[in-house]
């Protein structure tokens, strides 16, 4: 399987993603720089996190009109798989491929820790490799990841279990119903605010975001045999 | 637009206009004796900001020279943008630290992320890869308002440039005392990673070679910067805000990319960060260092601002700038690489054979200089120095102990001073674990950053306690150095060198002198002795407000190696049943200590002693047992003295406590800060292999999993016994409580 990181200027978890995907997953992975126009050689797409655009304006706001966006948006229509972490899920919001928007943190700080999320739902292909309910360890590394919608928003996201992750004991940034990561009605693009690519290894202080991937590459090969 | 009509040279000399830009009268005069001429205003700018302390280190050069600066593994000494350090492989490690103290005392946000800026700049201009931020502040007490603003704000603007740029922030250190209240300090230290083919000079070399500017713009911010760090803060400094520069992540973090881009071109002839004194120091600088000249058209900068002028353009300290001399013919290269990450990038001069810097500007030339008048030339001043009263006072005193009858509630006082406290609330704003390499986090005695693609790391440390320092600066230089090398060890690394920052009063003040040049002197006896030489640093000299120094600070940031990831090594005990030792002898020593601070409320006497060799055969046996696989756990014994440190090695572990037995006096064994100690903790069935390479190691205890901290005189008196929760929550909660709390 074959990943796409996409570089907008001032991301900086590009590196994470890529060598997480590389060298912990042991799978196909190339950086594409934001301006580029063709995304129809990857099988998924990474949104790292980082400063796109230096957050100027408003978090993701500017990155959403990249060239590579529109592409992004083609492969999710596609039903290629795409996530985007922190800063990614931040552009995706502002891409309208997700809802909601992501709010300074409650305290208005930045925070750096690593925090327990509630898997809440398995049946996804991100996720399939937890258990429903399972509580994992993942680093969060934000300032602007306090999850906001509406209540019509809210209900639909209930109703269709598009609500993956929630903040277990903890809700560090005032996020509503303590939403952590949430995915589109199709099931192909998840948006999240803690950074899996950083659990990766043990080195790192544990391995718990491994799985997220694994998860995505055994759909993958799956759909991929019985399609062949 | 209104036009500003600049002085002409003989009103500078007669009204003495070069006194405003802190030049003295002798300086004027070498200046007209150097040109064999008057100065214009533009020259007289130059020659005040590029012989201001902060760049020519007038008045400490005869100090630096002092300090012990080779090695085998030094690849570049100072006198760079920042040192190197050959670790093997073909890789070597690059840093530095930098004082951006009175930025930061005015404008706390700014001031303290342009510092940030700045030292990232020195690193990635050598062609290193940026891959650890650490820091070292001093504050006043968090008592006031504007000593938690100062504090607040500074933390913030660290945040706010390290985590955009993404560069994990993994350690530091931060002490409060009184003496920083109006003269905060804040170091920032960058750690980078180079290949050695691609170490870059900041040299402008070979005639007829193309001087590039690339990356912001010029505006009229930070003009006179440098000259500003050079002299003390008074109530009028308020009025300094405009010196202080506007610091623009994203901007660097593009320039940092562009810039490594760069360093892989053969077209790349030499390449200088615009720092302090911008355009002038970096073109001045790499004229004199290659023996050439630079002639500059200001024409062509690229500038923010309408109807700069000359003068203006060369004192800008506007950040994320870089000077770059490329091979004559091949400028579209590089321009290329820059606008792939929208810099400009343009050709604003040639280098020349004729070593001036010269300047033209709307058809005429406007300044010329002999490069190395300014790179090089600048007056040394060996200034008087003198004992301090109070020294001999101090060191006539005997060593007593400060007086305390209840021992756990001292610890838990002790625990929630904010020097010793858990500083949570502080790197819980840095991002850390960015570039996913950080294998020691903050919070243990020294952070580990994993070098990608091999089994090494490098651990990394910023150390200094300046309480000794004041009390005895030779001791207390050893002490900083000592203490540094020993965190480094606890992690399971060899001390490499150390890069420095000498935050000292004014040098004008005989005392402050004598507390500079004897500090040096104890740096340099432990760089010796813990072989581990000086490869860069920053000296920061009047550091005071309204004729209040603060304590002698010299910084001290060391990097160490780890040979084998698998040696890492940290301060939380890690399983019942391993055995407690110390290693080092406890004395009756608190002149300085936090005990003594927290008891008296001031602090005097001698500061604790240190014997370098014991030191050094103690780090080497220490980390020789780490490397051998007997150590569970490390931490050396630091401000509060072996009960402090023993309930530290408690509040990571979950469930786990400590218990040990100690003898003596009571107030000596649990507080004092008797120097090069040890707390380990080891497996009892490598207790006999570990006793025999740490053979002055005592057991006094042992790991438990009863979440308590117990520790019992030897005649099974209960000193200290208290829940590992109630200790932690006292040291996790002190900072965020003063924080909170009503002045």
């Amino acid at each position: 399987m074959k990943f796409a990181v996409i570089v907008f200027p001032g991301s900086n978890c590009d590196l994470d993603m890529y060598h997480a995907i590389k060298d912990e997953l042991g799978e196909e992975v190339e950086y594409v720089w934001h301006d580029e126009t063709d995304l129809s050689g990857f099988d998924g797409v990474l949104l790292p996190g980082g400063f796109s655009y230096g957050d100027y304006l408003r978090c993701g706001a500017i990155s959403r009109f990249s060239n590579v966006m529109s592409e992004v948006v083609k492969a999710a229509e596609a039903g290629k798989p795409v996530l985007g972490v922190c800063n990614g899920f931040q552009v995706l919001t502002e891409a309208g491929l997700l809802p909601g928007a992501l709010l300074r943190n409650k305290n208005l700080k930045f925070m750096c820790r690593t925090v327990g999320l509630k898997v809440e739902n398995n049946e996804t292909q991100f996720t399939s490799a937890y258990q429903k309910g399972e509580v994992i360890q993942i680093p969060i590394a934000h300032g602007e990841g306090n999850y906001f919608c509406d209540e019509e928003t809210l209900a639909r996201l209930k109703e269709n279990n598009q609500i993956v992750f929630t903040y277990a004991s903890e809700n560090p940034n005032g996020s509503i119903e303590d939403i952590a990561g949430i995915i589109n009605e199709k099931g192909n693009v998840l948006g999240m605010m803690p950074h899996p690519e950083r659990a990766a290894n043990d080195i790192m202080g544990g391995s718990d975001g491994l799985a997220l991937f694994k998860s995505i590459v055994k759909q993958w090969r799956e759909s991929h045999v019985s399609h062949a | 637009m209104s036009v500003m009509l600049e002085p002409n040279p003989e009103q500078i000399k007669e009204q003495k206009i070069y006194t405003q830009m802190g030049m003295s009268d002798e300086e004027f005069e070498m200046a007209e004796k150097i040109l064999g001429r008057l100065p214009n205003y533009t020259e007289t700018g130059l020659f005040s900001v590029m012989w201001s302390e902060h760049c020519s280190y007038k008045n400490s050069k005869p100090v630096l020279r002092k300090f012990p600066t080779k090695g085998p593994q030094v690849l570049q000494g100072p006198g760079e943008g920042a040192g190197i350090v050959d670790i093997g492989d073909g890789q070597a490690v690059v840093f530095k630290m930098e004082s951006h103290n009175h930025p930061s005392a005015i404008e706390p946000y700014q001031g303290a992320a342009t510092g940030v800026g700045g030292i990232i700049r020195d690193v990635f201009s050598m062609g290193a890869r940026p891959i650890a931020m650490l820091n070292s502040l001093r504050f006043g007490e968090l008592k006031t308002p504007r000593v938690k603003y100062l504090f607040e704000e500074v933390v913030a603007g660290i945040a706010g440039y390290g985590n955009c740029i993404g560069i994990p922030t993994v350690g530091g250190e931060i002490q409060f005392d009184d003496c920083y209240e109006g003269n905060p300090l804040v170091n920032a230290m960058c750690v980078g990673l180079i290949n050695h083919e691609d170490i870059q000079k900041g040299i402008a070399a070979g005639e007829g070679n193309t001087v590039m500017y690339a990356g912001a713009k010029t505006g009229r911010d930070g003009i006179h910067g440098a000259t500003f760090a050079s002299e003390e803060l008074t109530e009028a400094s308020e009025e300094k805000r405009p010196a202080v520069q506007v610091g623009d992540p994203f901007m660097e973090k593009l320039l940092l990319e562009a810039c490594l881009e760069v360093v892989k071109s053969d077209a790349l002839v030499g390449i200088q960060d615009m720092g302090a004194a911008g355009l002038t120091s970096s073109s001045a600088e790499m004229a004199s260092k290659a023996g050439h000249g630079v002639e500059l058209n200001l024409d062509y900068i690229p500038q923010r601002e309408t109807g700069m002028t000359a003068y203006e353009m060369m004192l800008s300290e506007s950040q994320e700038r870089m000077l770059i001399v490329v091979k004559k013919g091949r400028e579209e290269e590089i321009v290329k690489i820059f606008d792939k990450y929208g810099l400009d990038c343009v050709a604003v001069g040639k280098v020349t054979n004729d070593k001036m810097l010269r300047l033209l500007h709307k058809g005429e030339v406007v300044a010329e200089v002999p490069a190395d008048a300014l790179a090089e030339e600048a007056p040394v001043y060996y200034k008087p120095s003198s004992v301090p009263a109070y020294f001999t006072e101090y060191q006539a005193m005997e060593n007593v102990e400060p007086v305390v009858t209840d021992y756990k509630e001292t610890l838990l006082n002790l625990l929630q001073q904010p020097t010793i406290a858990s500083k949570e609330w502080v790197y819980d704003q840095y991002d850390y674990q960015v570039r996913t390499s950080t294998v020691v986090t903050p919070g243990s005695d020294a952070a580990v950053v994993r070098v990608r693609g091999t089994n090494k790391g490098l651990a990394m440390t910023t150390d200094c306690n300046s309480r000794y320092i004041y009390l005895d600066p030779v001791v207390g230089g050893k002490i900083a150095v000592a203490e540094a090398a020993r965190n480094v060890v606890c992690s399971g690394a060899k001390p490499l060198a150390i890069t420095d920052c000498l935050n000292f009063g004014n040098p004008e003040n005989p005392e402050i002198f004598w507390q500079l040049e004897k500090s040096a002197d104890g740096i340099s006896e432990a760089c010796i002795a813990l072989d581990s030489p000086v490869i860069g640093g920053n000296v920061s000299l009047y550091n005071e407000r309204s004729g209040t120094a603060v304590y002698p600070t010299p910084t001290i940031g060391l990097v160490g190696l780890v040979e084998d990831l698998a040696h890492v090594t940290t301060q939380d005990v890690k399983q019942a049943g391993d055995i407690v030792y110390v290693i080092g002898e406890t004395k009756t020593e608190f002149g300085g200590s936090e005990l003594q601070k927290l008891v008296e409320k001031r602090i005097f006497g001698q500061a604790p002693s240190i014997d370098l060799e014991v030191e050094a055969t103690r780090q080497k046996s220490l980390l020789s047992a780490i490397k051998s696989g007997f150590v569970q756990s490390a931490h050396d014994i630091a401000e509060g003295g072996l009960a402090v440190a023993l309930a530290e090695k408690a509040f990571g572990a979950n469930g786990l406590g400590v218990e040990v037995t100690l003898n003596g006096s009571a107030i000596t064994a649990l507080f004092s800060e008797s120097q090069s100690r040890f707390l380990v903790s080891v497996k009892p069935e490598n207790a006999a292999k570990f006793e025999a390479i740490v053979n002055d190691a005592v057991k006094i205890g042992a790991v438990t999993d009863s979440n308590k901290v117990e520790i019992t005189n030897e005649d099974g008196t209960e000193w200290i016994s208290g829940s590992v929760d109630e200790f932690r929550s006292a040291w996790k909660g002190a900072i965020p409580c003063l924080l909170k709390s009503e002045a």
